[in-house]
């Protein structure tokens, strides 16, 4: 790790050699270094994580951080964000995360646009209980818990996000690290639910790195990611099953007023309580 | 000076109002002088049924009604089928006379809303006119209880009462010689004030009766007392969120029922692990699984004992009426925030939906009280051991604080380890807080709550709201209750200096099994007799009087 050591605990890592978590860390740990360096101070950053593999991010960065359990990062970030809409607050998920135990909470969220940044590591397998289907992986995936194939269509999170109302939806991959760590500042800096699903290498259960290599391919700059048919479109180009083409980059974004904004502010609630609750009683007599 | 009590039957269908109307009389009655009680009862539907309210009255306070009634207002003929057998000779018969064939006092209420031009819903408020009438209350008593308690439609409501009451014959059913002034609030409403004297800051929710009214209670306070009331996807997120809050430093609530609580159970854990305050209302409802919607039960005191993965301390305090339950939701805030642990109000549907008049200079404050914060001292450490097992808190942001909280098993800084010797170092520092915990429930004002004849060697043991009918009953057979507010971890101490003298006991409780009897046998307590009540309904005074009286024989 170059750069910002400041921001890495001394906490042993063992993620696998290879592990598409280095690449995405490294990049993670950048913006936030260049956020901190715009203005942004550290103790505002708090990061959320799920269970998996991607999860010990909470243990790696040395910043505010709550590891919480398979599924549910978002509703702890969206109540950390409702407690203090200055925090800066970063979820980090799994495809297991993000997909299958907390799918609600992600729909949710797209829906209400909580001002939280959502990074799903989709992997597109259970990597830490050793190599299960995800939602994400292809019909057919042989995995322990489906030895003969799964017999299932994986979910196309894009298309799931742009349905859910999400206003920031992106794909990056964790072998173009300088690209990640530009579209996580962009989702950062967007103003509401950012949404970016990563498609990454997990080197030891189901390495897609030659799939991806012939594959992906960058969003042209003429391209308007304020068009919602024409996200719809590009989001559909790939549908985690068939082989097609991977859009990488912004797909979508859109303004609108954040759920933190509509619950409103923070009122000094406490100020004169006993009174008011004294008045309240008094009009119950 | 004994007060001649009254109690007043209202029923019909649902949509009648016969919740708002049944208050509506709690607080005519409560104007001239009485302590009132309500029990009401409803099936889960939300037009048709059977739907009822008996308010009580008396002089001093009660909190349990009586099986036999003074007055019924039948808004249908069903409300006087139904309720033949709380009949009494003298009883008196309030009656829509369009719906109702009987005796008594007859009223055209139709005519009366057509004349008026007034919707159906107010058919209630023209037979509580009658009821006052009848009663022998003046209109200048009745009309400023309605315009102080019927915000909507006040002028028409108030017309169509004048018309009921103009046509009812005047009675002399009041006693005015009671000296009662406090105000009327449901056991939610009480708990939901105690949650805001404790310094709640936000309340998350998703809909379940018998929960619900303080949901929705909060969303109307959610203005005056500037609080966040949130009601998100389902009961998983409902207690995520609230850890969210908490951890950034809001003082934060939830609510539920048992279905919605079975959800909340690996969240709770978490709160366990992470050591993060959160107060958990549990109201319960008659299970398993859906069970009675909108009836009561006592079944989930164990499921809250024992409820989540792994052993963490817990706070469960069980308030028995409405004055309790604004003290002990106070309490139960200030306990979870002092020791970063869960804390549960556990009520049930007798309470949460029972009205109850309060003695108006008798509610409890406490002072808000929280953990320790971090002095500064570089570097933060979120788990730091202490002694007690509390660790000062800091909330981000604080420059140079990075705050680490943790589901897993981890170190004082808040990183994840197996190492064993950290694991169990890690271990005894939350058994710490459980011990600290321990301690200061055997220090806390009545823990358990001893009432009746101090003297006498018969006991009712209870718990919730058993304790309002419990103690009707120890009055009339001269006997002592002792009722564990506390239940978690338990006061033992206190317990055994209930006992002192007592040779007989008889538990009483809404459940099968006998959790709170098991639970005091298990410490060595003996229990003689268990009555037990699983139909979701509450005891009246004269049914569990035979029963405590059959017991004791």
């Amino acid at each position: 790790m170059t750069g910002n050591p400041e921001l890495i605990t001394d906490a042993r890592n063992t993620w696998c050699p290879g592990c598409g978590n280095f690449s995405l860390q490294h990049a993670l740990k950048s913006a936030i270094g260049e956020l901190i360096a715009s203005g942004t101070p550290k103790e505002n950053i708090v990061l959320v994580t799920g269970i998996g593999c991607h999860a010990k991010m909470a243990d790696y960065l040395n910043i505010s951080s709550f590891y919480t359990l398979h599924g549910r990062t978002i509703p702890v970030a969206t109540g950390i964000k409702l407690a203090n809409p200055d925090l800066t607050v970063i979820c980090c998920g799994g495809d297991g995360d993000m997909y299958a135990e907390g799918l609600d909470h992600l729909a949710f969220a797209a829906k209400r646009n909580t001002g939280i940044t959502v990074i799903v590591h989709n992997n597109r397998v259970y990597g830490l209980t050793t190599g299960q289907y995800t939602p994400t992986s292809p019909l057919g995936y042989k995995g322990k818990s489906t030895p003969y194939g799964t017999t299932e269509y994986p979910f196309n999170p894009l298309e799931l996000m742009l349905g859910c109302g999400a206003g920031f939806i992106a794909r990056g991959y964790t072998r173009k690290q300088d690209q990640l760590k530009s579209l996580f500042l962009d989702g950062i800096r967007h103003r509401g639910f950012a949404f970016l699903d990563v498609l990454q290498i997990c080197a030891t259960f189901f390495n897609m790195t030659e799939y991806y290599r012939d594959r992906v391919y960058d969003l042209p700059p003429e391209y308007d990611d304020s068009d919602f048919a024409a996200a719809c479109a590009r989001a559909r180009e790939w549908d985690y099953n068939t082989d097609a083409k991977i859009a990488l980059g912004v797909i979508f974004r859109r303004n609108i007023p954040t759920f933190e904004e509509r619950v409103g502010p923070w009122a000094d609630g406490m100020a004169g309580r006993d009174d008011k609750v004294s008045r309240f009683l008094a009009d119950r007599a | 000076m004994h007060v001649r009590e009254l109690s007043v039957l209202i029923g019909g269908r649902a949509g009648d109002g016969i919740n708002s109307a049944g208050l509506l009389i709690c607080q005519l009655l409560g104007s001239i002088g009485y302590h009132v009680y309500m029990y009401y009862d409803y099936p889960s539907l939300i037009r048709g049924g059977h739907n009822f309210a008996i308010v009580r009255a008396a002089g001093e306070p009660v909190a349990t009604h009586r099986n036999r009634v003074d007055v019924i207002i039948a808004l249908n003929q069903e409300t006087l089928d139904l309720h033949q057998g709380r009949r009494k000779p003298e009883t008196v018969v309030i009656a829509n006379r369009d719906l109702v064939k009987s005796e008594g006092t007859g009223i055209p209420v139709q005519a009366v809303l057509a004349e008026e031009h007034a919707p159906p819903v107010m058919g209630n408020s023209c037979l509580v006119g009658a009821f006052a009438q009848a009663a022998g209350i003046r209109w200048e008593e009745l009309e400023p209880v309605i315009r102080r308690h019927l915000p909507k439609g006040t002028e028409l409501n108030l017309k169509v009462a004048k018309r009921g009451y103009d046509l009812a014959a005047p009675g002399t059913l009041v006693d005015r010689s009671g000296r009662a002034s406090g105000p009327v609030l449901t056991g939610n409403e009480a708990a939901g004030l105690g949650l805001i004297l404790g310094g709640l800051e936000a309340y998350v929710s998703y809909p379940m009766t018998p929960s619900s009214s303080l949901l929705h209670f909060l969303a109307g306070m959610a203005g005056a007392f500037g609080l966040k009331v949130i009601h998100p996807e389902n009961e998983i997120a409902v207690i995520l969120m609230a850890q969210g809050f908490a951890y950034a430093g809001r003082r934060t609530a939830v609510g539920t029922s048992g279905g919605g609580f079975c959800l909340m159970t690996e969240g709770l854990s978490m709160a366990g692990m992470a050591e993060i305050p959160v107060v958990i209302l549990l109201a319960q409802r008659t299970g398993p699984s859906t069970g009675l919607p909108t009836y009561s039960g006592q079944t989930d005191l164990n499921f809250a004992r024992f409820a989540g993965q792994g052993e963490f301390p817990r706070f469960i305090v069980a308030p028995g009426d409405a004055r309790q339950a604004v003290l002990w939701s106070q309490e139960a805030m200030n306990i979870a925030w002092e020791y970063q642990v869960p804390a549960f109000i556990l009520s049930d549907k007798n309470l949460a939906e029972g009205t109850y008049s309060l003695e108006a200079d008798a509610v409890p404050r406490t002072t808000v009280r929280s953990s320790p914060a971090w002095d500064g001292k570089e570097p933060y450490r979120r788990y730091a051991r202490s002694g007690s097992g509390i660790s000062p808190l800091a909330v981000p942001p604080v420059p140079g604080a990075v705050v680490k909280a943790n589901s897993y098993a981890h170190d004082e800084d808040g990183i994840t380890t197996e190492d064993p010797v950290v694991v169990a170092a890690m271990t005894a520092k939350r058994e710490e807080k459980r011990l600290a915990l321990s301690a200061a429930v055997g220090e806390m004002a009545d823990a358990v709550a001893v009432s009746g004849d101090l003297s006498a060697t018969d006991a009712i043991l209870c718990w919730g709201s058993n304790t309002g009918v419990s103690r009707e009953v120890a009055r009339n057979l001269g006997m002592r209750v002792i009722q564990p507010v506390v239940l978690e971890p338990f006061p033992t101490g206190q317990y055994r200096r209930a006992m002192e003298g007592v040779t007989r006991v008889v538990a009483v409780e809404d459940n099968c099994s006998g959790q709170l009897a098991g639970i005091v046998r298990g410490l060595g307590f003996p229990v003689d007799r268990e009555i037990h009540r699983a139909d979701g309904r509450p005891f009246t005074c004269e049914r569990l009087e035979e029963l405590v009286r059959e017991a004791a024989s």
